[in-house]
């Protein structure tokens, strides 16, 4: 590809900075984010503390990086479950176009749509227990209407194509077709409407774990470290400043990597562009 | 009027056009005759100054001795729409949907501040009078409208301020014969009362000959020959007009192999769609295929004409299988394929597509595409049997077994339908359908695809189905012919029979309408 927009370079160089923080903190973190150390407390930045302390003496930038992961496996589950189970239902809609199966999958997806899923998502996790488990199951939840969504309008549109005709005239099922022919074409726009869902998934993270109904002390999460530095915004603005400018840089990067996959996936606009 | 000299363009370097020289007189109509890529329709944008980016351009284009070329957009904007109109193919997507066909048409009035709102709604409404649709409302929306009511308004609109030169890119290309004449005698008409000049861009040198006074033949971005209509087509003194004629008229070279043994078979065919919501409930259901009956006899090559929309593609989806219908019974091989095609059935009859460009997976390389078919075989060929009937049958269609390892894309629009012939018959079907299978290629590719089917007729003793609207291609290629208009076959007869003696009106219109190369040769 000749022409790699800059939004996806930005985006892309933005979310691999959290990603990398993420991974790194699978073997190696500055501090224990889970030993409280109150002589330490509420140090300023400093060459021992890069980014200082909380009020419990755990130093913040181990807790981002161990916050991060907590989000990014959170938010990546959650998509993965709208993927494996938003997509089949989309094609198999668009396959029986019409059909009551047609009717039934995509009503089903109205009612989901209907419902404001933060809402219910503090709901589900009210009723089976606060846990990281269930935040992600109700985040995904929210996401399969959408892939469904996604996958049936494209999908609707190759199913008028020749050669999908062609392959029926084969003799090929409709679910043979739909992984054949329909799903490697599809592709391009669930890439980028995975990575739409992506940052949001963690700013819904992020909010659960503000209410406390994510994931659960001592795990830090970005989401409740806001929530801990709230009673001190005033005395010590940089715990609350931190994990906001970090979720914010986090979805800004997913966003600028979605829009500019989508350029640059897009032929029509790709052919502009020369 | 319009007066061209020396037009070169480049695009990015690529040379497009080269050294193009032309006049064009007032009142007259000045016709630019090619095929695909032969620069007729960028001759037009370089005069609107419509060009690509990275496009260069040189050269001299006057209007009435005003220099076009080098002018500023501001001053070309003053001009277009005003001195310069165009008008294009599809007349589907050139209107604006959401806008009423008046707005449309005042549109051009209100840009160019040459009349207020009301005045401009007055003029619309003479100017959608003077194309034949004074019983059309202005406030009505383009979905409302036929394909010919469609290209009549993008006329109207066109016209709307008096252009000096109307140019028309491939005005007819996509409408039936009949309207293609309607639109035609119009655009004469316009050009003979109003003292406009009209540049006609067409492949087809048919309508060239109907409705062109001066002609010019481009090939690769060069003008090989001009000059009057008559003394062009009769002359053809420059060898790639011969070329381009001879294949227009091409008759394919073909062995009477019918015998009498009916492969397919229809009784009384009839498909319904749904009838229109009228609120909860729905109108009666639109009978698209109404008690059609026919056989397709071994080796026999047979024509269904019909205009758009009167069901043949419906007819043949239902053939291949595709679609259920709602009455009567289809035989295949002796078998019914009511209701559901029994699957060691369907081998024996396969089908190629009009887009070259649709049908196939962009995805896919042509050795994966070629071998699709394979899926119908009770028993798969291994891998190398594979690679072997593929090469096989790409030679079959005189391409090269070492195109397998190519996407698509590579291919050009008649390779592509080539590809297409060899994956139809991967899996030795004994009926081949061929919707429109030719419509969409350039006149001397179309020469040899309908060459490479009458050979393969009779190498393989193969049943053509053929489908097409354009009827010169179904006289060159078929024993019979089937005309159809809105879901019943009105006449059937031997080709001969069909073109030399209609019976019924509605053929006789058809053939009446479609425009001649021959009339203009005796002439």
């Amino acid at each position: 590809m000749k022409h790699i927009p800059i939004s996806l370079l930005l985006g892309a160089a933005l979310s691999s900075v959290f990603l990398l923080a993420a991974g790194l903190s699978l073997i190696w973190v500055p501090y224990d984010v889970e030993s409280l150390s109150i002589a330490d407390r509420l140090q300023a930045s400093s060459p021992a503390h890069w980014l200082g302390t909380d009020q419990f003496g755990r130093d913040l930038a181990s807790m981002l990086m161990v916050g991060a992961r907590t989000s990014i496996a959170v938010a990546l589950v959650a998509v993965g479950i709208g993927i494996t189970i938003g997509v089949p239902l989309g094609l198999a809609a668009a396959a029986n176009r019409g059909s009551v199966l047609d009717e039934v999958i995509m009503r089903g997806n109205d009612l989901i749509f209907a419902f404001p899923s933060l809402v219910i998502a503090i709901l589900i996790t009210a009723v089976f227990g606060p846990s990281a488990l269930n935040a992600i199951i109700a985040i995904g939840i929210f996401n399969i209407p959408v892939f469904a969504r996604v996958a049936r309008g494209a999908a609707l549109s190759l199913w008028t194509l020749d050669y999908v005709l062609a392959a029926r005239v084969s003799g090929k099922g409709k679910a043979r077709i739909s992984a054949e022919h329909i799903l490697p074409n599809i592709g391009n726009l669930l890439i980028v409407q995975a990575t739409i869902q992506f940052s949001l998934g963690i700013l819904a993270e992020a909010a659960l774990s503000y209410v406390g109904l994510g994931a659960q002390p001592p795990t830090p999460s970005w989401g409740r470290m806001l929530a801990e530095a709230q009673t001190m915004i005033y005395t010590h603005p940089m715990l609350a400043i931190l994990p906001g400018v970090t979720i914010i840089l986090m979805v800004l990067g997913l966003n600028l990597m979605g829009d500019g996959l989508r350029d640059a996936l897009d032929p029509r606009l790709r052919r502009a562009r020369q | 009027m319009i007066h061209i000299q020396d037009l070169s363009l480049s695009i990015h370097g690529t040379p497009i056009l080269n050294g193009l020289s032309l006049t064009i007189e007032e009142g007259t109509v000045f016709g630019l005759v090619g095929e695909s890529g032969s620069g007729k329709s960028m001759t037009a944008l370089a005069l609107m100054q419509l060009t690509p980016e990275g496009s260069s351009i040189s050269g001299q284009a006057k209007l009435d001795g005003l220099e076009l070329l080098g002018m500023s957009e501001a001053e070309i904007c003053a001009l277009r729409g005003n001195d310069i109109a165009m008008i294009f193919q599809e007349p589907m997507t050139a209107l604006n949907p959401v806008q009423t066909i008046g707005d449309q048409v005042a549109e051009a009035l209100l840009i160019h501040g040459a009349a207020s709102k009301s005045e401009a709604q007055a003029i619309a409404r003479e100017k959608l009078d003077r194309v034949g649709l004074s019983h059309i409302g202005a406030d009505r929306y383009p979905h409302e409208l036929s394909g010919g009511q469609r290209q009549r308004v993008c006329i109207a609109a066109a016209i709307a301020l008096r252009p000096r030169l109307l140019i028309a890119d491939e005005p007819t290309t996509a409408l039936d014969v009949t309207t293609q004449a309607e639109i035609l005698r119009l655009l004469r008409g316009l050009v003979a009362e109003d003292g406009m000049s009209l540049m006609l861009i067409t492949h087809d040198l048919a309508v060239i000959s109907e409705a062109a006074d001066h002609v010019a033949v481009m090939q690769k971005g060069v003008i090989v020959e001009q000059g009057p209509v008559a003394q062009v087509l009769a002359e053809q003194s420059h060898p790639y007009t011969r070329a381009l004629f001879a294949a227009s008229g091409h008759q394919p070279d073909r062995v009477e192999q019918l015998a009498p043994e009916p492969l397919l078979s229809l009784r009384d065919v009839v498909r319904t769609y749904a009838g229109p919501r009228q609120g909860f409930k729905r109108g009666a259901p639109l009978r698209a295929v109404d008690g059609v009956s026919f056989d397709l006899h071994k080796g026999e090559s047979l024509g269904l004409v019909g205009e758009s929309g009167c069901g043949k593609s419906t007819l043949t989806r239902a053939i291949l299988g595709l679609d259920p219908i709602q009455g009567g019974d289809i035989h295949l091989f002796g078998e019914s394929i009511i209701p559901v095609m029994p699957a060691h059935l369907r081998q024996g009859i396969s089908v190629v597509f009009q887009d070259p460009y649709g049908s196939f997976n962009p995805r896919w390389k042509v050795d994966r595409l070629i071998s699709e078919p394979f899926h119908l075989l009770a028993e798969r060929p291994s891998a190398t049997q594979t690679r072997e009937r593929v090469a096989e049958a790409l030679r079959a269609v005189q391409l090269s077994p070492d195109d397998m390892t190519k996407y698509p894309h590579e291919f050009s629009g008649g390779q592509r339908q080539r590809i297409a012939i060899a994956r139809a018959l991967i899996t030795q079907p004994r009926i081949l359908v061929l919707d429109e299978a030719v419509s969409a290629l350039d006149v001397s590719v179309r020469a040899r695809i309908l060459d490479l089917l009458a050979e393969l007729q009779g190498q393989l003793q193969l049943s053509y189905l053929f489908i097409s609207h354009d009827l010169s291609v179904v006289r060159a290629i078929t024993d019979r012919v089937l005309v159809m208009q809105k879901g019943k076959i009105v006449e059937q007869g031997t080709t001969e029979a069909i073109f030399t003696s209609p019976q019924s009106a509605y053929t006789q219109s058809l053939l009446e309408a479609a425009p001649k190369l021959s009339a203009a040769m005796g002439g």
